[in-house]
């Protein structure tokens, strides 16, 4: 009855690792929460703890058991039946699921889990149940890292779960660059930092003696592009993300910034302010192949590569105020996909190619918004004082944000809204943050 | 306020007495009127009241400010300008930078190409004046170091600025 652990994925720390590819389809009707523009229903799920294989590996199986629920809970689609309200409590991962216990209490999912450590390595397994219709939901997986990556431990289970009960692609482990910020407004200190999707593991990169902006981290998460003023005047900077060495991406002879990553991790977006003018320039990393995209005498930033490579889209003034335009990857001639009152600004391109998400500027008020690619069905999904720099979740359903406080003791914190508008939440970080950054699917 | 544009009336006539330099365009916003509310510019034209400091030794103001999204110099920026010619001629081994500055009712990136073009105008026009282009160099700070940090027009317009700071040469 119970199906096999089929599965035995090890997780590296902190670069390889194997691809989490599981489940084919199952024989029944899947048990699936559908994700759609009217309010939805939060789906019930129930996590008993996670069994521990031995003593000394309980509290681990707390931990890992929490950030679970914590992942699934903090998409909106999900609710926990609390554990006060089980009936039934799982001491035996491989003993048969009692279903009407958590059929009683009105849990659809069920996630069992155990969990073991030895030495430095730490072990979990789960399996999901579709508790209405008695049976298993894919197949049963094993993730093993070493102890210090038992996050990521959770998150992969926490992904596998919402894959399976969504259809959509996992998001949770998967990491953040931003900048940290302290000090006074007039004179702020800016850090480069990272940390997981969910504020946890953070780790400053600068020291704050020189003014960072705008990191941008590459899919695999390996790579970080930033803006610096080491150097004096504003310069593209390329550094490894665990830290160490930091080059300049390109001398263009003028002030450069804004720059973007191609999804494949092989090419860089960015432009370069030459007196009046901003254009944009894209180079290959390695061979330094600088080609210069635009020329105008406007200015042309923010430009972001489509999930194929093949095209950019990025944020002009040519026409009197900044609107979004769409151009071949080789540059060529941009046409305008942004029609909307106000300003547009800082457009990325959905992983899923479906939509463009912006920076919105009308009525005094800044928002997130997302429209498709040729302009149509734009949504605003927030409004604030100052609400900038969308960044997609791996999985193109979630966009990661900063807004900002107004005045003297103002300042940023990150939020990350759905793609719906639902689900506004803050990011945990422990001051000021800004400039979101989010990596592909760790692997 | 005499005195600096009594300078500026020198440097021009010298300009035009002694340089056959190809005349250099700056443009000049033809219209002053700001449409922003609360604009801390007289509408007639008349110098805003200009938070920031002065060239060393001197009474000269380092700042001229602008207006929303324009790189072009407003008109009343034009006499500070042309004092800072003449501070610029009257210290010959002094060299400039030009930090230019944008408000915060803009996104990050943008603000960056905006104080880059308000820093170049800057540059462009002083060089029209006979300063050497390799004592005047640019940066811009985009809105990353506000001058005035309240969250209305009052402190946006004083934010929304070029400002000459001496680098390098003896120290004046």
């Amino acid at each position: 009855m119970v199906n096999r652990i089929r599965r035995n994925l090890v997780l590296g720390v902190p670069a390889a690792a194997l691809v989490a590819r599981a489940h084919a389809g199952a024989a029944q009707e899947p048990l699936r929460i559908e994700i759609t523009e009217g309010v939805i229903e939060p789906m019930p799920f129930a996590v008993p703890g996670f069994v521990p294989d031995s003593p000394d590996a309980a509290e681990m199986a707390g931990r890992i058991g929490q950030v679970v629920t914590d992942d699934l809970v903090g998409t909106g689609l999900f609710r926990e039946v609390p554990r006060a309200a089980h009936i039934g409590t799982v001491s035996n991962f491989e003993a048969p699921v009692e279903y009407a216990d958590w059929r009683a209490i009105n849990a659809q999912a069920l996630i069992t889990g155990a969990v073991g450590v030895s030495g430095d390595s730490v072990v979990v397994r789960f399996r999901l149940w579709d508790v209405f219709a008695q049976a298993p939901l894919g197949e049963g997986l094993q993730f093993e890292g070493p102890r210090e990556a038992w996050r990521r431990l959770a998150h992969k289970v926490a992904d596998a779960v919402y894959a399976r009960l969504t259809g959509e692609g996992a998001y949770f482990d998967s990491r953040i660059a931003y900048v940290a910020e302290s000090g006074p407004k007039q004179a702020r200190i800016k850090r480069l930092a990272v940390m997981d999707y969910d504020g946890a593991n953070s780790q400053m990169l600068t020291d704050g003696g020189s003014l960072v902006l705008a990191p941008r981290i590459s899919n695999s998460a390996r790579q970080i592009l930033f803006t610096s003023y080491q150097a004096g005047a504003p310069e593209v900077f390329l550094m490894a993300a665990e830290g160490g060495r930091t080059e300049v991406l390109e001398e263009v002879g003028g002030m450069t910034f804004a720059p973007r990553f191609s999804p494949d991790g092989t090419r860089a977006v960015f432009s370069a302010a030459e007196g009046g003018a901003t254009d944009i320039y894209v180079t290959e990393l390695g061979a330094r192949t600088l080609v210069r995209l635009t020329r105008s005498s406007a200015i042309d930033t923010a430009p972001c590569f489509s999930p194929e490579g093949d095209r950019i889209v990025f944020e002009s003034d040519r026409g009197g105020t900044q609107q979004l335009y769409v151009m071949d990857a080789g540059g060529g001639e941009p046409a305008r996909i942004s029609f909307g009152d106000g300003r547009y600004a800082t457009p990325v391109w959905s992983p899923r190619g479906d939509l463009v998400a912006f920076t919105k500027i009308v009525g005094g008020r800044f928002h997130i918004g997302v429209m498709r690619l040729d302009g149509s069905e734009e949504k605003l999904l927030t409004s604030s004082f100052l609400d900038e720099g969308p960044t997609w979740a791996p999985n193109g359903r979630v966009l990661m944000f900063f807004r900002e406080s107004p005045g003297e003791e103002g300042g940023p914190k990150l939020y990350t809204v759905d793609i719906t508008g639902r689900n506004l939440r803050m990011v945990p970080t422990e001051g000021f943050a800004s400039d979101p950054s989010w990596s592909g699917l760790l692997v | 306020m005499t005195r600096r544009f009594a300078v500026a009336g020198l440097v021009a006539l010298t300009l035009a007495a002694g340089c056959a330099r190809a005349p250099v365009s700056v443009p000049v916003l033809p219209d002053p009127g700001y449409s922003g509310l609360g604009s801390a510019q007289d509408p007639l034209g008349a110098p805003a009241n200009v938070t920031g400091g002065t060239l060393p030794g001197s009474n000269v103001g380092d700042t001229v400010l602008f207006t929303v999204d324009e790189t072009s110099l407003r008109p009343d920026a034009i006499g500070t300008l042309d004092a800072q010619v003449g501070w610029l001629m009257q210290n010959p081994a002094q060299r400039v930078e030009i930090q230019g500055h944008a408000d915060e009712r803009g996104t990050r990136e943008y603000n960056l190409a905006l104080g880059s073009g308000r820093a170049s105008s800057v540059r462009n026009y002083l060089v029209s004046r006979g300063v050497p282009d390799d004592r005047v160099s640019i940066i811009t700070f985009g809105r990353e170091r506000p001058i005035a940090t309240c969250a209305d027009e009052s402190c946006w317009s004083q934010n929304r600025r070029a400002v000459t700071a001496a680098v390098g040469g003896p120290g004046v």
